[in-house]
């Protein structure tokens, strides 16, 4: 089966649209990192060696409740797991080998997963990942630098209320899996164990500790809860 | 230097994590046991994480403009505004309630 070259164009053009996008929402973060408390430098690199949204997210918000370090770090990793999660299931679809394995999986997001999914060939799942993930490399680095910027400008999050603004990027997040009833009571639960935890416990651990709700519910749950994918776009 | 070591060092543990999943076999989600937590687990942290940011003030809840933003979100997130205005559009309302208040 050849992939002709309209399909190809079709899905790269899709593909930047998304990029563009996702993108944007760099300067949020940016902003978002250096209210709490990161250099403009620390910021970029996050977004540079980590680029994984949410993990971006927990990580700066984790920190700037007064979370230490570790569990700040924690928290990022197991948010990141789950393009673990992705890279089994489009692994043998892409099939990169080497090299070419070893660069595409920094490109391994929500985004390059949604558009590579489902495409008739591998010549078209390939374009899909490569395109939207590089397309968001470039653009995601570039707004968190000028969100940061920005940030430091303005001086005081608070007055600007972007202190607010991370658990809006959180709902954001959190939004697209809220369509499952399973999921909504596992975050209604994951939520409220995380409240009654906060006067009890350091900064940080109550986020960790409400992952335990995810592992019981995983361990005595006995339906069947095929893996979610990201949306393409949202 | 230690918030260094910190974004440094979970900047390669996520990269890891991502090499891991293109390079393990597919069979390790086999078992529905590890695919039910694998995909729960981004629900329970990010759930938590909204709690804790809005309303979480050292080791006290409190209530203040940021549950303001948070429902201001909510509104924006049923109309399927797009992120970058979800996020604004809650730090503008939290702002402008403390400008006021």
């Amino acid at each position: 089966m050849t992939t002709a070259g309209s399909d190809r164009r079709a899905v790269i053009r899709d593909s930047l649209g998304v990029g563009v996008a996702t993108g944007l929402y760099g300067t949020s973060f940016g902003a978002v990192s250096v209210a709490a408390g990161l250099s403009v430098a620390q910021t970029c690199a996050l977004s540079l060696v980590m680029f994984t949204g949410a993990s971006q997210f927990a990580l700066v918000g984790v920190l700037a409740a007064g979370g230490t370090p570790l569990a700040s770090a924690l928290t990022a990793l197991l948010l990141g797991s789950r393009n673990t999660l992705y890279g089994l299931r489009i692994g043998p679809l892409l099939d990169f080998r080497g090299g070419r394995r070893v660069a595409a999986a920094q490109l391994l997001i929500d985004e390059s997963t949604a558009m590579s999914l489902n495409r008739p060939d591998r010549t078209l799942a390939r374009v899909g990942f490569v395109a939207t993930g590089l397309s968001i490399l470039v653009l995601w680095n570039l707004f968190t630098f000028l969100g940061a910027v920005a940030g430091e400008a303005l001086g005081d999050p608070k007055t600007y209320g972007l202190d607010a603004a991370v658990g809006a990027a959180f709902l954001a997040l959190l939004w697209p899996r809220l369509s499952d009833p399973v999921n909504r009571g596992v975050a209604l639960a994951a939520a409220a164990l995380a409240l009654v935890l906060v006067p009890f416990t350091p900064a940080g651990l109550p986020v960790l500790a409400a992952g335990g709700v995810a592992l019981l519910v995983g361990l005595l749950s006995k339906h069947e809860d095929p893996t979610e994918f990201p949306e393409a776009g949202g | 230097m230690t918030i260094w070591l910190t974004v440094i060092g979970a900047g390669i543990g996520c990269y890891v994590l991502k090499l891991a999943g293109l390079s393990l076999p597919p069979r390790v989600l086999e078992h529905p046991v590890v695919e039910r937590i694998a995909d729960l687990i981004p629900v329970a942290l990010l759930a938590a994480l909204v709690a804790v940011q809005v309303l979480a003030a050292d080791a006290s809840l409190v209530i203040d403009a940021r549950l303001a933003g948070l429902a201001t979100a909510f509104v924006l997130l049923l109309v399927r505004a797009p992120f970058l205005v979800v996020v604004f559009g809650a730090a503008l309302v939290a702002a402008l309630l403390r400008l006021w208040g």
